[in-house]
């Protein structure tokens, strides 16, 4: 039987990428190994070899194709025996079942199949003008634009990190911007975490602007220390003498398989810290009017993002000079039963939670944090005053977590409102497992987001 | 095998333990009335220290790192700094800060516990930093002003910064000079090789033979000076930063001296500290160096030698009561405690502040 190639998935973030060059044509012989293709992803262009042998029967999608969802049927190869007619008419669309089947028994049970996939809506700002208009772009365009926007803006902003230069930052959100701001501002260091961290800071206490990428926050550990003590606390320790406008970007949290050292959530550790300010955005709008704000804010600002939703779309208000005030939540879905708040990539979890619930008649109303410190309480209790109930969603570990200082501020601001003990859906608390089935297990889920707030409600 | 890189580490000295010139002096020196003000310098450094120290015994003072026997290095490395040039001290550069302007009772507050103190007066040290406690963390953020000069296409200026030679065993010291080596930064750094790091003896602290040549490492200017000779010290740095303010890139020097004090007043350098190499330390250090030099000479009599002492002191108790009279009568306001945490406080802790000083306000109308 004919075997279809598919579009491979070359790294664990690409979810498409463009058919570069054919290295094969149809009618030759291949052998397991042979180099048939040359994929391009937003990272790296890589060569897909061949696992099974046989003769390149069809060419499904031809080289230059832009934009094949990972997947998608792109050759069929001939075994023995077999000639031409032998192609099946395989249709050019994504395979679904063709991820590994690993479920393991205790997963959770998917979701019905009338919310099988869930329409996630979100609010805009309610600040937005009457009749603006929007534009899709990923967090990572937007994150790239908002850097652009304000380095044309001041000429005291550059950003400093490994590979943000030639290479367009390791998962390519500076791309374009060695090109247009040349070396002197997009500056490709040594392989120096701390180092960088410290050289950027002393920059800034000379009045520069950073931005300091880290290529990922767990990398950022090495340079913990001059994040809280130099950055964090020079203004105070120097009487207000010195400032320090610096922005530490760079992804956070779990991406996919990349293991225990690589998949931590910052957001409480540095959001313990006084002096700091704290942002996790999940849409691409919150990350463009964000980090422009970052960057114009006078304090060092640890600004988190990941890396499962730099490719992610979203809708961006075609407004000039886009900005949103740090330190402000935002309610992304309206409803009446249960407060869910989030931040970052939870707040997808969330969204995707609260259409479970919907199916079952418990309106959630979603919360996103956006800012972590300072913290937006007031509309998490102004939420919480009509609800009654509130699920803290944290794609992290339990302890002393964000959802920690929610519970907490909860009980102590708004004892008398709540109907029921705060709770927290978290990630499991141990180290990120590399195995694909663990890992999934570890990770929050909407599932166990619905089933709490369903206890929290009462039912089910 | 082809020797494919050599290097060798010079060492500067001008006036050895003798007092004698082993070598033409530069022209700077050739002025007494120069050494003399620099000589006096030196002198209110051990003056203002001693006094430091009793300060802390007294309870006066929180925990101080004294500067005896390492009174040239600092001086001499400070009496370089220019207007338009940027401090970047570590813990035990006092001297260094007050040569380039920072006031002595603005040091004392400092150590005091009153953050007022690193909020430096004297527009001349404006851009200077506070003391770094952490160890080696200044070279970074040195690096980093360095770096910001040569953004803004700023020449003429230079960043010099201080180290202990404990603190070149930090990753970051070499993470700071292998950046300025490889972007040519306007970076001088000094590392005050006074033999100890609390209790730990320089021999302990590498296998290298001189400190200085961590920097042939990241590829900069390396050498060692004599840190007990003033003159030295202020030839070796002041050339460096000519260096530095046109463009030539960093340099290392390494001043060798001794502590000739505890660590810190939390510290006994007794228990650890040879008794015979602290004699024959004495013997070197750097106020007898200059004062036999400039006496022999005839520039200064012993008799004016006495008198700088009482002069001294008379300066050094204007600053300890300039001190004094600000913790006593002008202590720190209680929203101080927030007021220097963000540029701009966030709600929550601005309605902390108020809720503190309307609390102080109340206890002090009912006291």
């Amino acid at each position: 039987m004919a075997i279809q190639i598919l579009m491979p998935a070359l790294s664990p973030t690409m979810e498409e990428g463009t058919l570069a060059k054919w290295l094969v044509k149809e009618g030759d012989v291949i052998t397991s190994g042979d180099m048939l293709a040359e994929i391009e992803t937003d990272k790296a262009t890589m060569e897909l070899e061949a696992v099974d042998e046989g003769i390149m029967g069809k060419i499904l999608v031809p080289e230059g194709t832009e934009n094949v969802a990972i997947n998608t049927p792109i050759a069929v190869i001939l075994e023995e025996g077999e000639d031409a007619g032998d192609i099946e008419d395989v249709a050019a669309s994504p395979v679904t079942e063709a991820t590994p089947a690993q479920e393991p028994e205790a997963a959770p049970a998917p979701a019905p199949a009338t919310v099988a996939a869930p329409v996630i809506e979100i609010l805009s700002d309610p600040d937005l003008p009457e009749g603006t208009t929007t534009q899709r772009l990923s967090v990572r365009e937007a994150l790239r634009d908002a850097m652009a926007e304000e380095m044309r803006r001041d000429g005291n902003v550059f950003l400093m990190g490994e590979e943000v230069a030639q290479y367009e930052g390791a998962y390519k959100v500076s791309q374009g911007l060695l090109a247009e701001f040349g070396d002197k501002r997009v500056i490709d260091t040594p392989i120096t975490e701390y180092g960088f961290t410290g050289l950027g800071i002393g920059a800034a206490f000379a009045g520069l602007r950073p931005i300091i990428e880290f290529m990922t926050f767990n990398f950022a550990m090495q340079a913990i220390d001059h994040i809280v003590n130099s950055a964090a606390k020079t203004r105070y320790m120097s009487g207000g003498q010195i400032s320090c406008p610096i922005v530490f970007r760079g992804p956070n949290g779990a991406a996919a398989r990349v293991g225990a050292q690589h998949s931590q959530n910052y957001a409480s550790w540095y959001s313990h810290v006084p002096g700091l300010k704290v942002i996790a955005p999940y849409t691409a709008a919150d990350a463009k009017g964000l980090l422009k704000a970052a960057i114009r804010d006078d304090n060092p600002v640890v600004f988190l993002e990941n890396e499962l939703l730099y490719g992610e779309a979203f809708d961006v208000p075609d407004i000039e000079d886009y900005l949103l005030p740090i330190g402000k939540a935002r309610v992304t879905r309206a409803g009446g039963d249960v407060t869910l708040v989030a931040y970052s990539i939870a707040v997808g979890v969330a969204l995707e939670a609260a259409g479970l619930l919907a199916a079952e008649g418990i309106e959630a109303e979603v919360i996103d944090l956006r800012t972590i410190r300072p913290l937006d309480m007031e509309t998490v209790i102004a939420s919480v005053q009509k609800t009654n109930r509130c699920v803290m969603v944290e794609e992290g570990w339990p302890q002393s977590g964000v959802g920690a200082e929610i519970s907490a501020r909860l009980m102590t601001e708004a004892f008398d409102w709540l109907d029921a003990p705060v709770a927290r859906v978290t990630n499991a608390d141990v180290p990120m497992p590399y195995a694909a089935n663990l890992e999934a297990l570890a990770l929050v889920s909407p599932e166990a987001v619905a089933k709490a707030a369903k206890a929290v409600c009462y039912r089910g | 095998m082809p020797t494919v890189a050599s290097f060798e580490v010079s060492y500067l000295q001008y006036l050895d333990e003798n007092s004698q010139a082993v070598n033409d002096l530069p022209d700077f020196a050739k002025d007494t009335n120069l050494l003399t003000g620099l000589y006096k310098d030196m002198l209110f450094a051990r003056t203002l220290d001693y006094r430091a120290m009793s300060l802390q015994r007294m309870g006066k003072m929180g925990t101080y790192p004294g500067t005896l026997g390492q009174e040239a290095v600092g001086v001499g490395s400070g009496s370089c700094l220019g207007d338009d040039d940027v401090l970047v001290p570590y813990y035990r550069g006092s001297n260094t800060m007050i040569q380039h302007g920072v006031k002595p009772h603005e040091l004392l507050l400092y150590w005091g516990g009153d953050e007022r103190g690193s909020d430096f007066k004297n527009p001349r040290v404006r851009q200077d930093f506070p003391i770094a406690v952490p160890i080696a963390t200044q070279c970074l953020h040195a690096a980093g002003v360095a770096t910001a000069m040569k953004a803004r296409g700023q020449t003429g200026r230079a960043v010099l910064t201080e180290i202990g030679e404990g603190g070149t065993s930090e990753g970051e010291f070499y993470e700071a000079l292998n950046v300025a080596g490889v972007w040519n930064l306007p970076l001088v750094c000094v590392i005050n090789n006074n033999q100890w790091a609390i209790s730990v003896p320089a021999e302990m602290q590498t296998a290298c033979e001189t400190f200085a040549q961590k920097g042939i490492a990241a590829g900069i200017e390396s050498l060692q000076v004599d840190g007990n000779d003033v003159i030295a010290v202020k030839d070796a740095v002041g050339r460096a930063m000519e260096k530095a303010r046109s463009g030539g890139g960093p340099t290392l020097i390494e001043a060798i001296c001794y502590r000739l004090c505890d660590h810190t007043t939390a510290d006994d350098a007794s228990r650890y500290d040879d008794p015979e190499a602290r004699e024959e330390a004495w013997a070197k250090e750097p106020l007898k160096r200059l004062g036999d030099y400039l006496v022999n000479l005839g520039a200064v009599t012993k008799k004016q030698l006495e008198e700088f002492e009482v002069e001294a002191k008379e300066a050094v108790e204007k600053e300890v009561e300039i001190y004094f009279d600000t913790i006593l009568n002008n202590p720190q306001p209680v929203g101080a405690m927030f007021d220097y945490l963000y540029a701009e406080l966030p709600e929550k802790t601005k309605a902390q502040r108020e809720e503190v000083i309307a609390r102080d306000l109340r206890a002090r109308e009912g006291g």
